[in-house]
């Protein structure tokens, strides 16, 4: 699903992530840890095709419309309505019925009552709890999650677990977190960057 | 369909967040309808109407620019067009939705323009309507093209007006000449051409704007 070999991308001179060789199977959960500045983002944003490495081969086998990416901003428009955003992203992503899915994900992930509120007025947790279901809309089959943890109560953290419970071994999962003991019971592989 | 369907709800999100944040229409009134009240005072008591016209349409080429700064605010912030980028969707229908935007917001900033125009100096003809309309069309092609290269930059605000400053040069001869001379025809087959020019090479070059 995901091989990589001598991964490495720079920004002018700084080198964010150097000679990376990777494999994650299809259906392969990988937990990415790591200090601040180690390069799990820009793995992330590499895996998901918005940054092209500088060196390296990089294979990744699902295309724009089978990839989730939750980013550490929501990608949403502060602006529009949660269902006003996910109805944009439901069109885009060409969700069947996408109706009945937003209003699910919604229900599911605490927000159905704000559903109609102005993501400018949403919490972190609710604007993370949202970003959570515009990544999981079209049922992707490889999720690339940025530390989806972020701003997330103990019942949104909790509610996260169950979720990827559920997706571990029937979609691919690319983790970057802080807490890799919290994915431990779940990852098939762990990625430790320096 | 799908296409043009990705086009219509793009463009009626930026028209939707306009209309909430209420941040580029109400300024780009009040900068071109001042910009001609300064040009008023600027301008000589016995200067032609030519002199006036051509100040017009420097007013409005400014106000595009205004406009075009704004243009993806929203997507800038939140990362969004990352988050559009990444959808299957067809990612010149990014462009063309804004554009359509931007298209939309000059038209309002010259129905208000126009009018003022002819009350400070003189009224202007079918002529020059029709010019604007087609510079219009330009402007936003070609703007929205260079508002994403400039949102996706560090130095956004400086580069917006370095690159559409010199591609709008043929819109402001096109649009002047149109407005001056006693046989528009041509000056307004040139701004067509020019739009059909620029809206292909838009169109096509999107892609390679917003991805690496």
């Amino acid at each position: 699903m995901i091989r990589a070999r001598g991964l490495e991308r720079r920004f002018g001179e700084t080198r964010a992530l150097a000679g990376l060789d990777l494999d994650v199977p299809r259906g392969g959960f990988l937990s990415v840890a790591g200090p601040n500045g180690s390069g799990k983002s820009t793995l992330l944003a590499l895996l998901a095709g918005l940054l092209a490495p500088t060196r390296g081969s990089l294979e990744v086998d699902a295309d724009r419309a089978e990839i989730g990416y939750l980013a550490h901003e929501g990608l949403v428009y502060r602006e529009l309505t949660a269902f006003e955003n996910l109805e944009l992203y439901g069109r885009l992503y060409r969700v069947p019925e996408r109706r009945e899915r937003i209003g699910m994900l919604l229900e599911r992930h605490g927000l159905w009552d704000v559903r109609h509120r102005r993501v400018s007025a949403f919490s972190r947790g609710m604007a993370q709890r949202l970003a959570l279901c515009r990544t999981l809309l079209h049922d992707p089959r490889l999720l690339l999650l940025d530390e989806p943890y972020s701003a997330l109560d103990d019942a949104g953290a909790r509610l996260l677990d169950a979720h990827l419970a559920e997706l571990a071994g029937e979609r691919t999962l690319v983790v970057a977190t802080h807490d890799p003991a919290r994915l431990r019971p779940l990852a098939s592989a762990e990625l430790v960057l320096a | 369909m799908t296409y043009l369907g990705d086009v219509a709800a793009l463009a009626r999100t930026s028209l939707l967040l306009e209309l909430r944040s209420r941040d580029t229409v109400p300024a780009l009134l009040l900068f071109v309808v001042s910009a001609l009240v300064v040009f008023r005072f600027a301008l000589p008591a016995d200067a032609s109407d030519l002199a006036a016209i051509g100040l017009l349409w420097i007013a409005v080429v400014f106000t595009a620019i205004l406009a075009l700064t704004r243009a993806f605010v929203a997507e800038r912030e939140g990362r969004v067009l990352d988050g559009l980028v990444l959808t299957p969707c067809d990612r010149s229908a990014i462009w063309l939705g804004k554009a359509l935007g931007v298209l939309a917001f000059l038209l309002v900033a010259e129905a208000i323009a126009l009018p003022a125009f002819g009350l400070f100096f003189a009224p202007v003809d079918g002529a020059t309507v029709a010019a604007f309309l087609l510079a219009d069309l330009g402007i936003a092609a070609v703007g929205t093209l260079l508002a994403a290269i400039a949102a996706v930059s560090r130095a956004r605000e400086l580069l917006l007006p370095l690159l559409f400053l010199p591609l709008v040069i043929p819109v402001v001869v096109g649009g002047v000449g149109a407005s001056v001379e006693p046989d528009p025809g041509r000056y307004l087959a040139f701004l067509g051409l020019y739009d059909g020019i620029f809206a292909i090479l838009a169109w096509a070059t999107f892609e390679y704007v917003v991805t690496e």
